[in-house]
């Protein structure tokens, strides 16, 4: 990319800042980031290839398509709870009740489509909406009151867990109709192969239609307008990968529908923290609530707007896994649901500060953490040993967080 | 600032009115029975000792702290700052002294924080344009501003807040210590755009320590002292008589530090 204007862009036109070009600018200043402690995805991305080496070692069934297949159905639902506890956790508090609230959608929904009979959106409605409520619940605990969200959501993890058990009665669990559209949607149902070729080539299409919309514009505005090769780089490596995994995939069932969704919710999710208002306001409240409120954000509502879709996630959250094991049962959202939801946040790179983060975690420490715990099942491992690294995953990653914070503060970024 | 206000008042109008406004903090009356007027197109210095109350009422004027009592009239109209966001619609805009800014966001951000172009699907490009002309007519030195603001230094981070203040085209704006973490150069960029800032028919609310600065902008100087109004002056007055207001005597340790400096010489 080279610059034939004569009078010097809007922004380049101090001379002491390093200005990185083309495919080796942006390599360049991708070290320079790294090496200051803006650490981004590249972590969750080398525990991926390293957990994926590793298990394929130990068991080649890992890698066969139908257990990746097996993954991506297991990952949808905690990753969907992880999407909410990303929105959390941008504010610097915590919900961890999210796996209680998982388990009380699943009863709700067992409840009110099996035993009572009535349809199934209504059921599925009726989850959500209790997961709305929570999260007005929580919001308002620490808005009125200024409960830390720490608190009120422990004794939200237990008051929940008490309805769901109350719901559910003394029988304990309801069994889903296997041959129901839910059940299926959780268990069998693909996309056709085209569907996922088409899929996979969407994002590229759209990086490169946005980026030359951008480009064009910046030119226009007397701004620089970036490499036009990197963005056709990131677009085509990122189409090759998406088309090599969908192929792949298609070797065996296919890609499920209900990840798809889930994609397609962390898609949703990206574009508001990133491209709207309100997803400013999520980064700058986390970042330093004093001045956020200072430039007029209502902290208030931001507050409870993350709540709100924290607990509403976590509740769509246990709906799929409902969907997933054909019952809604006492043991819906108990055990690893809390932990597994919150480390695939953190490992996939939202900080625990507050201010840090992406919609992307999600889906790459989900996938990261339903890895891990495939490939222990697949070695015959028990429970108990899958508890304990998992909880060492997680350990290593707010260790990772909290010292690229530590090198991010001394190198001068926040 | 190509941003133009539908109603810019007259030069000279009265923007903003206080009487009997007092602020206490439990057992302390941090402000108590406080007049002030400001008009359009005036810079008017507000100075005192410390603890004299110049931080409360700026927080205060913000919608930061509520009043305990009194009354606040802008534009002729009794208003209730009941927050910050109230205070940035009628057009009171402040430079805090501890600057507030979101460190985790690039320079864009923080300058349209709360007042993004396009809610829904943020413009990036046209705020990124304006951000680089505001702060071209600032003459201010960004590297980057798509930097976090974290890596920019004092200064620099002083210019961005101003600059964010600027940019809703306020009636008044309240720069608390401005140039107090600034070089030479820059505290002289800042004064220059009080006094540009004045010229545009804003009125201008100046806090400092530094008298030099306040004499070179300053319309009217008003001094508070232990949370009361004590006494206005002009940049014509002299400096004897403003240290007095500040410190509350004649005989203090400016004047006497000043008679001690003057007498080796007249023996």
């Amino acid at each position: 990319m080279t610059n034939l204007d004569t009078e010097t862009n809007l922004d380049r036109a101090d001379t002491r800042v390093r200005h990185d070009q083309g495919i080796a600018g942006a390599v360049r200043a991708f070290f320079d980031r790294v090496r200051s402690g803006d650490l981004g995805m590249l972590p969750v991305i080398v525990g991926l290839i390293v957990i994926t080496l590793v298990f394929a070692t130990l068991n080649p069934v890992f890698l066969l398509p139908n257990n990746l297949v097996n993954l991506l159905f297991d990952a949808a639902a905690v990753g969907l709870i992880s999407l909410g506890v990303v929105c959390v956790l941008l504010l610097g508090e915590i919900d961890l009740s999210i796996g209680s609230m998982s388990g009380l959608a699943s009863a709700i929904t067992g409840v009110i489509w099996v035993n009572v009979g009535l349809p199934l959106p209504l059921a599925i409605a009726g989850a959500v909406a209790a997961g709305v409520l929570t999260g007005l619940v929580y919001g308002t605990l620490l808005n009125r009151f200024g409960m830390p969200s720490f608190v009120s959501t422990l004794s939200g993890l237990l008051a929940l867990l008490g309805l769901q058990l109350y719901i559910l009665g003394p029988t304990g669990s309801i069994n889903l109709p296997f041959s129901s559209s839910l059940v299926r949607f959780g268990q069998v149902m693909v996309m056709p192969a085209w569907m996922s070729y088409l899929l996979a080539l969407v994002p590229g299409l759209l990086i490169i239609a946005s980026g030359l919309r951008t480009m064009r514009r910046r030119v226009h505005a007397n701004l620089t307008p970036g490499s036009r090769s990197v963005l056709y780089l990131r677009a085509g490596l990122l189409t090759v990968a998406l088309l090599g995994a969908a192929f792949y995939l298609n070797q065996g069932r296919g890609v499920p529908y209900m990840f798809g969704l889930f994609v397609l919710f962390v898609v949703a999710m990206d574009y508001a923290l990133t491209r709207t208002q309100w997803g400013r306001s999520m980064f700058a409240v986390g970042g330093n609530r004093e001045a956020a409120r200072r430039s007029g954000i209502d902290v208030r509502r931001i507050r409870l707007s993350a709540f709100v879709l924290c607990s509403s996630f976590a509740a769509l959250g246990g709906v799929f896994s409902a969907a997933r094991l054909a019952s809604s049962s006492q043991q819906a959202g108990a055990g690893d649901v809390n932990l597994n939801a919150i480390a695939a946040a953190v490992i996939g790179g939202t900080s625990l500060f507050g201010g840090r983060g992406s919609a992307w975690s999600a889906l790459l420490g989900v996938l990261v953490i339903q890895a891990i715990s495939n490939g222990l099942t697949l070695l015959n491992l028990s429970s108990s040993l899958r508890y304990m690294i998992t909880g060492a995953v997680l350990a290593i990653a707010v260790i990772v967080d909290s010292l690229a914070r530590q090198s991010r503060a001394s190198h001068g970024r926040a | 600032m190509d941003q133009t206000s539908e109603s810019r008042p007259e030069r000279g109008e009265l923007i903003l009115r206080l009487r009997d406004v007092s602020k206490q903090f439990g057992a302390v009356t941090a402000l108590s029975d406080i007049e002030l007027d400001i008009h359009a197109g005036e810079v008017v210095a507000l100075v005192g000792d410390n603890g004299a109350g110049k931080s409360t009422l700026v927080k205060v004027l913000a919608g930061v702290h509520a009043p305990t009592s009194g009354s606040i009239e802008f534009m002729g109209k009794p208003v209730n700052l009941s927050g910050p966001g109230t205070a940035l619609e009628l057009g009171i805009a402040t430079v805090f002294q501890d600057l507030a800014l979101c460190e985790n966001l690039d320079v864009v951000a923080n300058l349209f924080l709360g007042h993004e172009v396009g809610p829904w699907a943020l413009d990036e490009v046209a705020m990124e344009v304006r951000a680089w002309r505001l702060l071209k007519e600032l003459a201010a030195r960004i590297p980057s501003v798509r930097e976090p603001v974290a890596s920019l230094s004092g200064g620099q981070r002083q210019t961005v807040a101003i600059a964010r203040s600027l940019l809703l085209d306020p009636k008044i704006i309240m720069l608390d210590e401005p140039t107090a973490a600034l070089g030479v150069a820059q505290t002289a960029e800042v004064l220059n755009l009080i006094e540009r800032v004045r010229d545009r028919g804003h009125g201008v609310i100046l806090i400092s320590h530094n008298m030099e600065d306040v004499r070179a902008v300053a319309d009217r100087i008003v001094v508070l002292r232990l949370g009361r109004n004590n006494g206005e002056f002009t940049p014509a007055s002299s400096h004897q008589d403003l240290v007095a207001a500040i410190t509350g005597a004649s005989e203090n340790s400016v004047s006497r530090r000043a008679a001690r400096k003057a007498q080796p010489a007249e023996v």
